[in-house]
């Protein structure tokens, strides 16, 4: 494989980690994004990294506290996480959480209110108790998704922005070519890892990824002084301290949109921020006096059982289809890394991804988004 | 794991959101003249009308200049909310006219986000402005808004200016015109425009010494009539220069220094270069704006539902282009400061990092990062203010870029040379003024909404460890966690 052509379309952080991982092995890599590298949900989520529902995890695990070397920019990874529990509901739940992380052999501890106050000094005296997990962790979006296309561009591979795919050429079964408004990339493999517009995309050539789009906010505050723990999640919100002190915080309502094959046509935030605001002053009642500063939303596509597509498509048979279904950047260093074995390997060496083909959903009924009320308001 | 799909999804947003605590015909923000003067023209058609205005602010967010970029040049009297509005309703003594017009006024009461369907977004119920103020926020419906928010200081960067002591002219004419709460006694005023010829009279006939006016270009540039009252007061304007730096102690300013080398003894540095339309609002709530450079930057593009009046409107056009104007000064003062020089205060970004790209002093850099600018950014495509601020920090702080989000646009097109107008405008995000958590909070929402909420989307097989699937753990997983994963 080494030498030969992959064109990338998506620069979010499945495809630009998908590039990273190929130029190691000595691909010819060119990355096809409609504006900037990371400008939609990779660049917009709370920069979570603890997926243990996915086959991804252990890789994932391995992956992230070596991401600062192997890239050689700083992406402010930050190991492990805490789960805070403020209604006995909560603790309840969070308890049976630990409880499988342990059967599981993933390492956890319950924390008493005590602890949890001695890890995250901001949070209430009032919670029940806590998880904290010896795994996982968190980044920071903005800086791994330009690290990856750093990292990439280092490796001799090409990142070109501002360039919406519009087509295929395809001949013999097989994309030779990927077309944008002012130029055609010529390929021996295709990597289809545009979020949202994938289905738009894979529609061209014949293939129907069923995936739906939903728009999610978050809010960020002012700095707060630096916690030994960050990466705080429960009362029903996920998020993180920056390593600059802000708490970003997303969580609730979600809501379906129709997107076209240009992507979102706007990312608004609504008035969700005080909803979001109320549970983090919640969580955090000593840094309720905090100025929230931004809120932020963006577009994240599932599929229809919320677990992720990687799959080397049988028809063409040089196309990978990688969508990671809203739990895309933390998973990234290992879903480049499967992307990678399955351009390069015809398979995904590390892990049994099987549960990710697409074929999963034959059969599936035409009205799915319909029966699961995925449906965009009108 | 068998799922029985209802048709309804219930973590969505669908009809759990907060509705608007009351609605008002017309809700007019910003209660300056033009404001004032559209909330009586509104109610006098028999509508109800509400009115408010942010000011005035506490002290303590005066000192993080909101809304204008006070320098920390205020006095005490700041601190007394009852006197400050009080010196309000003394100023603006058509507010009294709008009340008996029928007109709601709040003042000391932020706007902070506009919110209506559109692109993107159709779950809300009402079209919205949301309002706050020392205790509590709320939304407020109307059917038309009219935004009357005025123009803010333009800041521009120079050694020194991040101290106290360094404002901006319209936040100076607010301190002596309003509330008569200006600290300082000698200035330098930044420009020669209109707007630093009126506001150096202003202080001349105030009892402040104004030791003259910097001028960037050969000549000063405001209309005859402003230069002649200038010069008559006896303040020279001085030509062809620019501030090299400011020096100061704890106190802030004590003295500037100009390209000529004369230093100037003086407590406060007073830029009047220009004013910005305050189009965060509109630009937050994705509406449309222009560039009209005669007007002063980036205006609202205008509409029945959503209008716009006085200064955010646009500055008045006299043919001077702003622009251009601000550019040149932008490179004189890039010019003469070091690769140290502060641009964004609150991140305490320099120069040197900007045009770097690099990551704040708590990163590391290794050599690939160092060997990563600016130049190499822009072979990959070209310059996008809101890319800079997330690589560098410039912008991200608890000012929300009052004080750098303009500068760095003409920064960026400085070093990339292309025109101010290709630099795409740094988004403006709600809430548009810092909100402390426990005032934005939704303290009343519907039960609903906590009934919906998920901590992510609510899939009940996107969360099962894969381990557990088609295995008994499932349901339990399903029975303990869902609806609504963590409740």
């Amino acid at each position: 494989m080494s030498g030969s052509e992959v064109v990338i379309v998506g620069g979010g952080v499945t495809g630009l980690s998908a590039g990273w991982w190929l130029a190691r092995s000595g691909v010819k890599v060119t990355v096809l994004d409609k504006y900037i590298v990371g400008w939609e949900a990779s660049g917009r989520n709370g920069g979570g990294a603890s997926h243990y529902a996915s086959p991804l995890f252990d890789e994932e695990q391995r992956m992230w506290p070596q991401m600062d070397e192997l890239l050689g920019y700083p992406t402010e990874h930050q190991k492990e996480r805490i789960i805070i529990a403020m209604t006995e509901r909560q603790w309840e739940q969070y308890r049976f959480v630990a409880e499988r992380h342990k059967r599981l052999g993933h390492p956890v501890e319950l924390l008493d209110t005590k602890q949890v106050l001695d890890a995250v000094p901001l949070a209430s005296e009032k919670c029940f108790g806590g998880v904290h997990y010896k795994f996982g962790g968190h980044a920071n979006p903005h800086r791994t998704v330009q690290a990856y296309a750093w990292a990439l561009q280092d490796l001799g591979g090409k990142i070109i922005q501002h360039s919406p795919v519009t087509g295929f050429d395809t001949a013999g079964g097989k994309v030779k070519a990927v077309k944008t408004a002012n130029a055609t990339y010529g390929c021996d493999t295709v990597v289809v890892a545009a979020g949202p517009q994938i289905p738009q995309l894979m529609a061209q050539l014949g293939v129907d990824i069923p995936l739906a789009a939903a728009r999610a906010e978050m809010i960020i505050t002012e700095p707060a002084p630096i916690m030994p723990i960050g990466g705080v999640d429960g009362h029903k919100l996920y998020g993180r301290q920056t390593m600059r002190g802000n708490l970003a915080f997303g969580g609730g309502p979600h809501e379906w949109v129709d997107t076209d094959a240009n992507g979102p046509a706007a990312r608004p935030s609504t008035p969700l921020a005080r909803n979001l605001a109320r549970r983090l002053a919640e969580l955090f009642p000593k840094a309720a006096h905090l100025n929230v500063i931004r809120s932020w939303a963006g577009v994240i596509e599932n599929s229809p059982d919320g677990r992720p597509i990687i799959d080397r498509l049988t028809s063409p048979d040089n196309v990978i289809v990688a969508s990671m279904s809203s739990v895309g950047f933390g998973l990234s260093p290992a879903s480049g890394h499967a992307v990678r074995d399955l351009v390069i390997d015809g398979r995904c060496t590390f892990a049994d991804i099987d549960m990710l083909k697409l074929s999963r959903f034959d059969g599936l009924e035409a009205d799915w988004r319909e029966k699961r009320g995925w449906m965009a308001l009108s | 794991m068998e799922l029985n799909f209802t048709g309804t999804d219930v973590c969505a947003i669908t009809g759990t959101r907060s509705a608007p605590e009351t609605h008002y015909d017309v809700v007019v923000i910003g209660a300056g003249p033009t404001g004032i003067a559209a909330a009586i023209d509104a109610a006098q058609t028999g509508v109800s009308v509400l009115l408010v205005d942010e000011n005035p602010v506490s002290g303590a967010l005066m000192g993080n200049d909101v809304p204008l970029y006070f320098g920390g040049r205020m006095t005490a009297a700041t601190q007394n909310s009852q006197r400050m509005l009080e010196a309000i309703f003394m100023s603006e003594a058509a507010l009294e006219t709008a009340m008996e017009a029928g007109v709601e006024v709040l003042l000391s009461t932020t706007a902070w986000g506009v919110y209506r369907n559109g692109l993107g977004v159709a779950s809300l119920p009402d079209q919205v402005v949301g309002l706050a103020d020392a205790d509590r926020s709320w939304l407020v419906g109307f059917d038309r808004l009219v935004l009357a928010t005025g123009a803010r200081d333009l800041a521009m960067a120079f050694p020194g200016w991040n101290q106290p002591g360094v404002m901006g002219a319209a936040a100076l004419q607010m301190l002596l015109n309003r509330y008569d709460a200006f600290s300082g006694r000698r200035m330098l005023m930044l420009g020669s425009h209109d707007l630093a010829l009126e506001t150096a009279l202003l202080a001349h006939a105030r009892g402040i010494e104004v030791a003259g006016l910097v001028e960037v270009r050969g000549a000063p540039q405001g209309s005859a009539d402003l230069i002649a009252k200038v010069e008559a007061a006896g303040i020279t304007i001085r030509c062809g220069q620019t501030v090299t730096s400011a020096t100061g102690g704890i106190d802030g300013v004590e003295s500037a220094t100009l390209s000529t080398g004369e230093v100037v003894a003086c407590d406060t540095i007073c830029m009047a270069i220009g004013l910005v339309p305050s189009i965060e609002l509109v630009d937050a709530m994705h509406g449309a704006r222009t560039l009209d450079a005669m007007r002063g930057g980036y205006v609202p593009a205008g509409e029945a539902t959503v209008s716009a009046v006085g200064d955010c409107a646009g500055l008045a056009d006299t043919g001077f282009d702003h622009i251009a104007y601000r550019m040149d000064w932008m490179q004189a003062l890039s010019t003469i400061s070091a690769d140290d020089t502060i641009i964004c205060q609150c991140e305490e970004v320099t120069r040197a990092d900007l045009i770097g790209v690099q990551p704040p002093n708590y990163l590391s850099r290794p050599g690939p990062m160092c060997a990563r600018s600016l130049e190499t950014l822009l072979a990959d495509g070209p310059a996008d203010q809101d890319q800079i601020k997330r690589l560098t920090r410039a912008g991200m702080g608890v000012c929300q870029g009052r004080r750098c989000r303009d500068q760095v646009a003409m920064l960026l097109a400085l070093e990339a040379d292309v025109p101010f107008g290709t630099i795409p405008l740094a988004t403006h995000r709600a809430p548009v003024r810092p909100l402390p958590l426990k005032i934005l909070a939704d303290w009343n929402e519907p039960a609903e909404m906590d009934a919906a909420w998920d901590v992510w989307f609510g899939i009940p097989t996107a969360w099962v460890p894969h381990e557990d699937i088609g295995t008994v753990h499932e349901d339990e997983h399903r029975q303990m966690l869902y609806t609504g994963m963590y409740e």
